[in-house]
């Protein structure tokens, strides 16, 4: 019974891990996919059907590259850098539930790393420790704009998780819950929060944007201003790390927004299928091919996320580093609070007057 | 042993060794890493109190916050070639006369404390789970947990007038 609830989340884990890094490393071929789409070329087609294999190829590249370190830099810290960059990334998605229950030998086990009742804190929790890889690598590389680049990416960084944790809050108010799992599955039948959270949404978009270093909010990376930002000292595969810690953010930040605004594994009319498929193939098969059909929607959903970013990369310019400053302090956290205003209001006033309305 | 006692002096050996390293190492940098390595571990200790609430805010106001404004601060500065001429004998005999009496302060007083038992029948292991504290803190303490937020919106209502530009104050 034990055994089999840890081998079925060693597994769960494993796959998770895997699914993680595979999506992010394909990420590279999908953001210059969706740029040539976009920019009217055909993007990579060399290496493989349609270019498939290109991010092999690219990583074989940065692994035979030349592995080096600049005679003035802070030795440790440069390698702690792009270390820390992967380490915190891959962190959050412990918490992120991926499905609901898998069943095996009467045994139900939750599709999730840890179920914990201060998910949303842990996310928040490693979301403003990824800062630390940036900063770490820039300083240690001796270089004025590597530090500027850093410096950067600290500002930006605690400016937007501000207004992030303000607009979570509104989510918190609603469901009265920190767990994920439980955040979840109060969206169940279509009561997903983007309906009664439009502006917190937008709101924790922008900020997770500003968190991932994505444009427009590229600023720590601003090859006309800063060479390479705060990785110009970088080659080889510790370079390659600190661009794959971004696809691996953007995946987990695309997962979070799926759990917090769409319902996670939620998708209309799945009470229907669930039925069907426990009537048709037993309440075990059944329970658990609908619990994988969840899941997928859930990949779904957070892939659409990874699009947009990509969408957005190619089609906004970049702000300037006063305009992301004011949009944060003086435009987001007002917002944000007004947004917690509304929303306590609302579950205060509006919503026993609502349902009275239809009792 | 059991494997929270063994957990427990793992943790141990690891925060005072940091802690050591914080005040030990020459570069401010290394010292900065050290006290957020430190964070980490007493974090470790309050999830083995089964204070999960307390070691994630932890985390993420220390350690996510205000160590990151610690080594923006400290990376801006450039402390690396401080003058070494400024510690000289006096400053440092002063320095070991205060460490030293504070040390005995500290240990004199947890010599007198004395810790209440601990009941393992009636003991709550969800008391510092976020549902509690929470009914406790808007509850019972509703006016010191409001005092204390109106402090904190002073200080930042200061911080803000501090950093506001006077009329005709040049822009560099």
């Amino acid at each position: 019974m034990e055994l089999t609830e840890f081998i079925i989340k060693t597994i769960t884990i494993l796959v998770v891990f895997v699914l993680t890094l595979v999506i992010a490393m394909y990420s590279t071929w999908g953001e210059r996919k969706v740029a040539g789409f976009i920019q009217d070329r055909m993007g990579p087609n060399r290496a493989g059907p349609g270019g498939l294999l290109q991010p092999l190829a690219d990583a074989g590249k940065m692994f035979f590259k030349e592995d080096f370190i600049p005679a003035l830099a802070s030795k440790w810290l440069f390698i702690a850098g792009p270390s820390l960059a992967m380490l915190t990334a891959l962190l959050a998605s412990a918490v992120i539930p991926f499905g609901s229950t898998i069943r095996y030998d009467g045994v139900e086990v939750v599709l999730q790393g840890v179920e914990s009742n201060i998910g949303i804190l842990y996310v928040f929790g490693v979301v403003a420790l990824g800062v630390y890889g940036i900063m770490i690598g820039g300083w240690a590389s001796n270089n004025k704009f590597s530090l500027l680049g850093a410096i950067r990416a600290a500002s930006q960084n605690i400016s937007y998780e501000v207004a992030m944790g303000l607009s979570l809050i509104a989510i918190l108010m609603m469901s009265s819950s920190l767990s994920l799992g439980e955040i979840v599955s109060q969206q169940h039948g279509g009561n997903w929060n983007i309906f009664y959270q439009p502006l917190g949404f937008i709101i924790f978009l922008t900020c997770s944007f500003a968190e991932c270093n994505r444009v427009p909010f590229d600023l720590p990376e601003c090859e006309t201003e800063l060479v390479g930002g705060y990785h110009t000292e970088y080659g080889s595969m510790k370079l390659g790390f600190y661009l794959f810690a971004e696809y691996i953010n953007m995946f987990v930040s695309s997962a979070i927004i799926s759990t917090l605004y769409f319902g996670g594994y939620n998708y209309p009319g799945m009470d229907w299928v669930y039925n069907q498929l426990t009537a048709s193939l037993g309440s075990t098969t059944g329970h658990n091919i609908a619990t994988l059909i969840g899941t997928g929607v859930f990949f779904g959903k957070a892939l659409f996320f990874i699009f947009f970013y990509m969408w957005v990369r190619w089609t906004l310019p970049r702000f300037r580093y006063d305009q992301l400053m004011n949009l944060g302090w003086k435009k987001l956290i007002p917002l944000a609070i007004i947004n917690i205003i509304i929303t306590g209001a609302s579950v205060l006033f509006l919503k026993p007057f609502i349902t009275s309305l239809l009792n | 042993m059991n494997p929270t006692l063994s957990f427990f002096y793992f943790l141990s050996f690891l925060t005072v060794l940091s802690a050591l390293m914080v005040i030990l190492s020459k570069n401010p940098i290394h010292s900065v890493l050290y006290l957020i390595l430190t964070f980490f571990t007493l974090s470790g200790h309050y999830i083995l109190l089964n204070a999960q609430f307390l070691a994630a805010v932890n985390i993420i106001v220390y350690a996510g916050a205000i160590m990151v404004l610690f080594l923006f601060v400290i990376m801006f500065l450039n402390v690396k070639d401080v003058h070494e001429e400024a510690k000289n004998s006096l400053t440092k005999i002063a320095a070991a006369i205060v460490g030293g009496t504070v040390f005995v302060i500290l240990f004199g007083a947890y010599r007198k404390t004395i810790i209440a038992p601990a009941d393992p029948n009636n003991f709550d292991s969800q008391v510092g789970m976020i549902e509690s504290l929470g009914k406790l803190l808007f509850r019972e303490y509703l006016l010191p947990f409001e005092l204390a937020s109106i402090l904190l919106l002073v200080a930042m209502v200061g911080a803000v007038m501090l950093g506001k530009r006077e009329i005709g104050e040049r822009h560099f």
